[in-house]
């Protein structure tokens, strides 16, 4: 399957000379829900701006649906909705001449049942003749989106949908995206909250300082998220693993003197103490105890510390 | 090309101009009337007549001309001024628009408002003054080119313009003085021979009397010159727009 969106090397160096995207590359699939995970200041929002057209990619390139954004803009931006992070609208406008506007400028003709039924979706219709100034906070980020759904994108980006929005209307944001993908749409979504990308993408991107640490497949994140190490240090060095502990897949580390057990903290059993009434009976003598977490976890507790600065 | 697109920003910023019809109409009316009463009345009773032309009927050229461009600067900067100030300007860059198009919208909007006003003006003067125009295609061509070319420079404007006092400063410190010492309400002839050399650097100059040529059959520079200077201007003004969105200047960081 080809990738719907394909970023390459991507950089950003802003006016100032703030390299904002230090080389990002990035595939994306046809019809998943992809989370950009980072702290504010991270790059989501620039990314996001480099694909859409709204700022010029300093070096890289991106390509959407084949049309490279630059050379192709026309047939790449055809394919995309934007719905931006600040709340950007014309307050005198009415709802529904906001939406139809949007649908115009994409060169999509006059379709007045679509935009029923998008404005019917997204709680809107009864608005529809509302100026935009006497709507809520929640109902203008809706109103972003049916504007950005106005012209049938392929491709969604979100750029921190949920940012200082309620409880509820969290939640209600999740449905809408969730609705909007069994329709077949590529969401991508950027965020600052490990639980919204837990809850509703398929993949989940970690973004920190311009670059893109990781990508990966939701579930085998938060499971490699949940691992923790155990380090035995032993106090006499041992040659080679003893038999009587080859179920446990232990690392052997500093010449011998130590042991590495990797496991699951959101298993039933986490096997610890079973290791620990194996190793006594293989007569080796431990002198110390440690455990660790993985790599991963350290980023996302970076990250926690950084967005609570 | 995107024509929905043009269709859709020029539809759109129209339905401002007449959201708020009765008084873009009304203003004109109420201004023209007392340029007339000021000047036509006031100053007229004693200037009785201009190169053969009375002069209530000769100050129309110029006040028309007066209008159509400060009304096509300030359109076309605020209609994409305005974008930018409340951040809409996002759903400009991420659309399949070229610059060009986008330029159709807006220039085209502004420039449709502002030959809208210049109509006005002229149908309201001749209420007061007894009005023939020897040259009534000329007269359009000049008055339509007028307003493209001064909505082009207003796009400029509004592009460049980080703030509301920037957005009012070059119409205000540069353009109305020009036009005011174009010889709206006079015949560069009718100054000191000093000042005759000073006002031909007047670029308003050109155009005043292009358009004042096509009422009256009468000018102060040759109707050619005329023509290349409002011609020279728009091209600049296209030019320098071309340069903007390729460069990204302002707009796309
Ligand atoms: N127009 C700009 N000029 C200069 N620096 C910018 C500009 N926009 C964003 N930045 C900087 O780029 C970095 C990334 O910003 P942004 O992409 O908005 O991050 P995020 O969306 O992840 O919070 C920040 O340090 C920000 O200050
Ligand atoms: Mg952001």
């Amino acid at each position: 399957m080809t990738s719907i969106v394909q970023i390459k090397d991507l950089k950003k160096v802003y006016e100032g000379g703030f390299e904002a995207l230090k080389g990002v590359t990035l595939d994306i699939e046809e019809g998943e829900i992809l989370a950009l995970l980072g702290p504010n200041g991270a790059g989501k929002t620039t990314l996001i701006s480099t694909v859409c057209g709204i700022t010029n990619p300093s070096s890289g390139s991106v390509s959407v649906g084949g049309h490279d954004v630059v050379t192709g803009f026309r047939g790449a931006r055809r394919l995309i909705g934007l719905v931006p992070q600040e709340i950007n609208l014309e307050p005198f406008l009415k709802v529904w001449d906001s939406v139809a506007f949007s649908r115009g400028l994409f060169g999509k003709g006059r379709d007045d049942a679509y935009l029923e039924k998008i404005l019917k979706q997204l709680s809107l219709w009864d608005k529809r003749n509302a100026r935009v100034m006497e709507l809520s906070g929640g109902m203008k980020r809706r109103v972003l989106i049916a504007k950005a759904l106005s012209h049938e994108p392929r491709i969604l980006f979100l750029d921190e949908p949920t940012a200082g929005v309620d409880v509820e209307l969290r939640k209600e944001m999740w449905d809408v995206v969730a609705e909007l993908k069994a329709s077949g749409v590529t969401i991508i979504l950027t965020t600052h909250y490990i639980e919204e990308a837990e809850a509703i993408a398929d993949r989940i991107g970690v973004i920190t300082k311009g670059e893109l640490l990781l990508v990966e497949d939701k579930t085998s994140l938060i499971k490699r998220l949940g691992q923790k190490q155990l380090k035995i240090e032993l106090s006499d060095p041992c040659d080679a693993i003893p038999e009587a502990l080859s179920a446990y897949a232990l690392d052997r580390v500093d010449d011998g003197h130590a042991l590495i057990y990797t496991y699951d903290t959101q298993a039933e059993r986490t096997g610890i103490t079973q290791l620990l009434s194996d190793l006594a009976k293989t007569g080796l003598h431990m002198s110390d105890l440690q455990t660790m977490q993985s790599s991963l976890e350290d980023i996302f507790v970076g990250l926690v510390k950084e967005d609570a600065a | 090309m995107n024509l929905s697109a043009v269709w859709a920003i020029y539809y759109s910023e129209m339905a401002r101009f007449f959201r708020t019809l009765a008084q873009s109409f009304i203003s004109p009316v109420i201004s023209t009337s007392l340029y007339f009463v000021v000047f036509g009345s006031a100053i007229g009773s004693r200037i009785d007549q201009v190169e053969g032309v009375s002069y209530g009927a000769f100050i129309v050229p110029g006040l028309i001309m007066l209008s159509v461009m400060t009304q096509s600067l300030s359109n076309a900067s605020f209609g994409i001024y305005f974008p930018k100030f409340i951040g809409t300007i996002y759903e400009l860059l991420s659309a399949p628009i070229n610059y060009f198009e986008i330029v159709l919208g807006y220039v085209g909007a502004a420039a449709t408002k502002s030959l809208f006003i210049g109509l006005v003006i002229l149908g309201t003067a001749s209420f007061f003054v007894d009005l023939q125009i020897q040259h009534p295609i000329w007269m359009l061509a000049f008055l339509v080119m007028t307003c493209i070319s001064f909505a082009l420079f207003g796009f400029i404007i509004g592009i460049w313009a980080q703030n509301f006092e920037q957005l009012q400063l070059i119409p205000l410190l540069v353009v109305t003085p020009l036009v005011f010492l174009g010889g709206s309400f006079y015949s560069i002839s009718m100054l000191p021979a000093a000042w005759q050399t000073i006002a031909m650097a007047n670029p308003v100059v050109y155009l005043i009397s292009g358009f004042r040529w096509s009422f009256f059959g009468l000018a102060d520079v040759p109707v050619a010159v005329s023509l290349m200077a409002i011609g020279g201007f728009m091209v600049l003004c296209l030019g320098l727009i071309w340069w903007i969105f390729r460069t990204g200047w302002r707009i796309r960081s």
